[in-house]
């Protein structure tokens, strides 16, 4: 255990389609929901870590005055490493009470500064040309190699998302509830082949903030405290095509050894389990990766009901990416999930979950951040 | 047909320009260490393997094999209608982005590992695309 604790966590009050909120607003209204959830204000904050705004836009917005800011911004899996980052610097006594907010403006646009970068970035020169349009031609296009190598078929890929849209139907906050077959998953428009509409995440408005501080102090505020047990971080290439392995994310190896490590945490130990979900085959990789199935069989442990209601290892059971909600950075929600479960308090509560492992991914497998929390018995 | 745009045209730096210019001559070329041997790519002046700045530049065979794919579906300003992305694995072994041309953009036509060959597509005066076709297949 770390001796860091998450005292406060909240989403923001409304998610899916915010067209009447700035996306700056967004990252407030969580910041304000998660004083809230803690009874602090920002006078208590005296450090901030975001992604998509500037800690130094929040700071003023919000009225903080922090002595230690983090504006590390490597795509959805920044608040992951935000928590990490967090952790050493509480654990150092560089800052006492942390806030890390998310606020994404991702399907109504509204306040959300101008995108690109340029034509002369590595990506740019070698990957736009081409066509490469965002994450549903990019982060999509090494699963028909591991198709081809390990065998995952369409069906095994589309079960995917039937499962996570089982957990889904027991969150009522969750964008898309309705049970689906791998049928309507094919029947779904194609977006960039093999990926169907609904093998690729939503895009919605929404956000979310945590709150950490010493875990001495986790006691002092009205939530049951979650505790951060481990962390890991890592990045690889800006550039998809440049990925060591097609069929592996060498960022997900590094982050997620080194949290379970860290933690001082086995496979077995482990309840709960949040893979950032962009698109269906996030999962397989992350479950590959983190190492709970071995290379080419995380399909078929899906397949086999054993991440659904009632399985051995629960996973994505908000609804993930694929039907909860995504805003473009969706690591914030993965989080939000992992401290409800150890709260006690998700709708689709797993039954005496005491660990849980939330792994993030950044912009097309470009990094990585993985946090271990427990639940006080397990700290 | 839509009205189609050009692709988006990359900008050269210092490090790069020898790509480009090569690409502009109708070579593709890659870098190799002379001290380990390793053999990269996208173009940088020293050696990602092991850090050496003694790297030379040098013409590949423009040769590779279909490594992965996607076909987009969804509208691009400079493509027409469903295109395929494609990562190409190298003869000299680096992969790199790009379109695979005189082929059509369906499943069935796009066969992982199937060889290919690069052809250069001119943007403008300064800027050829290199992009890959399906090769003849040796008899």
């Amino acid at each position: 255990m770390t001796g860091v604790a998450i005292v406060g966590a909240a989403e923001t009050t409304e998610l899916g389609r915010i067209p009447d909120v700035s996306q700056l607003q967004l990252h407030a209204d969580a910041a304000l929901n998660a004083f809230a959830d803690t009874g602090l204000t920002a006078k208590d904050i005296d450090g901030v870590a975001t992604a998509g705004s500037t800690p130094v836009e929040l700071v003023h917005y919000l009225g903080i005055t922090p002595r230690w800011v983090d504006a590390t911004s490597v795509g959805g899996c920044s608040f992951m490493i935000h928590v990490r980052h967090a952790v050493a610097a509480i654990q150092t006594g560089q800052a006492e009470t942390i806030l890390i907010t998310h606020g994404e403006s991702g399907r109504s646009q509204i306040g959300r500064g101008a995108r690109g970068a340029g034509t002369a970035g590595l990506a740019q020169q070698f990957e736009s040309p081409y066509g490469a349009m965002g994450p549903t031609t990019m982060f999509t296009i090494p699963v028909l190699r591991y198709m081809k190598e390990y065998g995952l078929t369409h069906e095994q890929l589309a079960t995917v998302c039937v499962v996570q849209r089982e957990w889904a139907g027991r969150n009522p906050r969750a964008s898309y509830r309705d049970p689906i077959t791998v049928d309507d998953v094919f029947a779904s428009r194609m977006i960039a082949y093999p990926f169907h509409l609904l093998e690729c995440c939503l895009v919605t408005d929404g956000g979310g903030a945590l709150i950490l501080t010493r875990a001495e102090r986790a006691n002092d505020f009205p939530q049951k405290p979650v505790h951060i047990l481990g962390t890991g971080e890592s990045a690889e290439s800006p550039m998809v095509s440049q990925m060591q392995d097609l069929c592996s994310s060498r960022a997900f190896r590094v982050a997620g050894s080194e949290a379970m490590r860290d933690a001082g945490i086995g496979h077995d130990d482990v309840d709960h389990l949040m893979v950032y979900d962009a698109f269906a085959h996030l999962p397989i990789y992350g479950l590959e990766d983190l190492g709970f199935c071995e290379k080419g069989e995380a399909a078929g442990f899906i397949a086999d009901g054993n991440t659904r209601p009632g399985g051995k290892l629960p996973l994505n059971t908000n609804g993930g990416g694929l039907s909860y909600m995504h805003s473009g950075m969706y690591g914030m929600y993965a989080l939000q999930e992992s401290v409800r479960q150890m709260r006690g308090t998700a709708p689709a509560q797993v039954p005496g979950a005491e660990v849980s492992v939330c792994l993030g991914v950044g912009g097309m497998f470009a990094a990585s951040g993985c946090i271990v929390m427990g639940t006080e018995a397990a700290a | 047909m839509a009205d189609i745009q050009p692709r988006p045209l990359p900008t050269p730096t210092p490090e790069t320009a020898h790509f480009w210019e090569g690409t502009r001559n109708g070579v593709l070329r890659l870098q190799r260490c002379l001290d380990c041997g390793h053999i990269y790519f996208p173009p940088r002046p020293f050696c990602p393997a092991c850090g050496s700045k003694r790297v030379e530049v040098f013409t590949a065979s423009g040769r590779g094999t279909l490594l992965s794919y996607v076909i987009n579906h969804r509208r691009h300003p400079s493509f027409d209608g469903p295109y395929c992305i494609a990562l190409v694995k190298l003869e000299e072994g680096p992969t790199m982005m790009s379109n695979i041309v005189e082929c059509e953009q369906t499943p069935e036509a796009l066969v992982l590992d199937m060889p290919l060959t690069v052809v250069f597509e001119r943007q403008n005066n300064d800027i050829f695309v290199p992009l890959f076709r399906p090769a003849e297949q040796s008899t």
